[in-house]
């Protein structure tokens, strides 16, 4: 035990004869789930000073084969037209190359006003975004009025400042209809947010935004909109490996959201095709 | 007895008051009178100045202070008292605008206030705001609103109302001669609450405050001598009035 002391770790504790104890069990179980009680104190990177050594771990990921970043792959698309918000995910959700799931919900429900998308790591997204549904309803039920989208994607930038470089993945957007109308932020884990008519997010948001900046236009009609939003997500899950599944439509208008389809992206795949046909043939 | 229950303000005494926040109601009741009048599109509120000491500089710290573009707020009580909560107030609202992107809605930052001033009814080592607070202002949505808190923590609105020194006599008055209808512009506005002031006015006329929030303007402090015409229009009305009883008679 001398040397232990000379080399000052007499006190770590993996030196600690009882470190197993069922005491010592419950206090570190508490600092790990602390958050069950207070949904904000969420427990840090479980080592020194995580600001700095979390970005020095993911730097040197290749070298040391501790790979922490997230592999994440979506499309999720939204934007703001003349009948309200519009938007459209695909369902894949994908740990590298291996697809977990082809069905996962994309889009939740905050309110019957608002819905929110994610992108990014779906535990930190579906995390947050039920401490947010909590916060609305509180702010609803405080103030007698429905939160506004402004103030609800603030909370979401706070949170997503106040753990910025701690290693959460996010890019949601944020979308609902408010006394000022239709409302449509993006928010993501670096803490920014930013108010816009259309986004697209996700690994596979390059080919969205293609189809999209040429289909897009504030008059477009309900329909119109939908099958925009409804094609953008199908080519990005046609060109990007980490998205596909299922295509989510949902439509925000005054009264609230409607889910408006749920289609499988090869039946899309097979009409679409098919219209294609048909053009060349005329 | 009672003053063993009236040491500590977290204690009941054995008749269910809550000594330290009765108390803190009288430093009101001896405060000077505050009115406050909601008209249609205005908000008017009205103090009685304490006269001021004949060499000292007349007050620029007033009894009619703004916590938002929005919100205005006139109180009777303890000034230094007041002084705290109009700054916890003022905060509040930025603080407001902030998180919501919106302006606070009246009843939010009535609400505000009345629960800080609940909370030092109920913690250790505080004791109460002497202090009774009119509010008024608009929402975001145009309607003008008027809330009265006190030092327990309760909240109301009203169309008019008074606290402060007499605040029976001028609730009364208002009771009696508040009308929609004289009160649907501004001037009619101005006009109820200086006489509503001047019915119990202990220095006359010229130690009056009055201020006037309009939607969308900015407040507007009315100045003596807008004041003086308003007070004469009052008094002429006062003795013609008087007259027609006398013919009756």
């Amino acid at each position: 035990m001398a040397l232990a002391e000379i080399c000052k770790i007499s006190n770590a504790p993996y030196m600690r004869p009882n470190a197993w104890s069922s005491a010592d069990v419950e206090e570190e179980q508490k600092g790990l789930m602390c958050n069950l009680a207070n949904p904000y104190t969420l427990a840090a990177p479980p080592f020194e000073n995580p600001l700095h050594n979390l970005n020095q771990i993911q730097a040197n990921g290749d070298k040391t084969g501790v790979k922490i970043n997230f592999d994440h792959g979506t499309t999720t698309l939204g934007f703001k037209f003349k009948g309200g918000v519009l938007l459209a995910v695909d369902s894949r959700a994908t740990g590298g190359s291996y697809i977990g799931s082809q069905s996962m919900k994309k889009i939740v429900e905050i309110n019957q006003f608002m819905l929110g998308t994610l992108a990014g790591g779906a535990a930190d997204c579906v995390y947050w975004d039920r401490v947010l549904s909590k916060e609305c309803r509180l702010h609803e039920l405080r103030n007698k009025e429905r939160i506004s989208v402004a103030a609800a994607s603030k909370i979401m930038a706070n949170i997503a400042h106040e753990y910025k470089g701690m290693g959460l993945s996010m890019g949601m957007m944020l979308a609902g209809y408010d006394k000022r109308g239709p409302g449509l932020y993006y928010v993501d884990s670096e803490g920014s947010r930013t108010p816009g008519n259309l986004f697209s997010v996700g690994s596979g948001s390059l080919y969205a935004y293609g189809v999209l900046d040429s289909g897009y236009h504030w008059d477009l009609e309900d329909k119109e909109a939908q099958e925009l939003g409804r094609r953008a997500i199908y080519h990005a899950t046609f060109r990007d490996a980490y998205s596909g599944g299922i295509i989510r439509v949902y439509h925000i208008k005054e009264d609230g959201w409607v889910n408006i389809s749920n289609t499988d992206c090869m039946e899309l795949h097979y009409m679409y095709q098919e219209q294609l046909k048909q053009q060349a043939a005329k | 007895m009672s003053s063993r229950y009236d040491r500590a303000v977290t204690i009941f005494s054995p008749d269910g008051h809550l000594l330290q926040v009765e108390y803190a109601q009288e430093a009101v009741r001896k405060g000077s009178t505050a009115v406050g009048v909601r008209g249609a599109n205005c908000v008017v509120l009205g103090v009685e100045k304490k006269s001021v000491a004949q060499l000292q500089e007349d007050r620029k710290v007033r009894k009619i202070c703004m916590l938002d573009n929005h919100v205005v707020m006139a109180f009777a009580g303890l000034t230094a008292d007041a002084r705290i909560m109009i700054n916890r107030a003022q905060v509040e609202c930025q603080s407001h605008r902030l998180n919501v992107e919106d302006p606070v809605t009246l009843e939010y930052i009535t609400r505000f206030i009345a629960q800080l001033k609940q909370k030092y009814t109920q913690s250790n080592g505080r004791r109460p705001f002497g202090i009774s607070c009119l509010i008024g202002g608009f929402d975001a949505d145009g309607s003008a609103h008027l809330f009265q808190t006190e030092p327990s923590g309760i909240f109301y609105e009203y169309k008019a109302n008074a606290t402060g020194r007499s605040a029976k006599v001028v609730r009364e008055f208002f009771e009696k001669s508040y009308r929609e209808e004289e009160v649907a512009n501004e001037h009619g506005a101005v006009k109820l609450a200086i006489r509503a002031l001047l019915e119990v006015a202990q220095s006359g006329q010229n130690n009056l405050e009055v201020a006037i929030m309009e939607n969308g303007k900015p407040l507007k402090m009315l100045d003596t001598d807008v004041i003086t015409d308003y007070v004469k229009i009052i008094e002429k009305e006062k003795e013609e009035e008087l007259e027609k009883k006398k013919q009756k008679k």
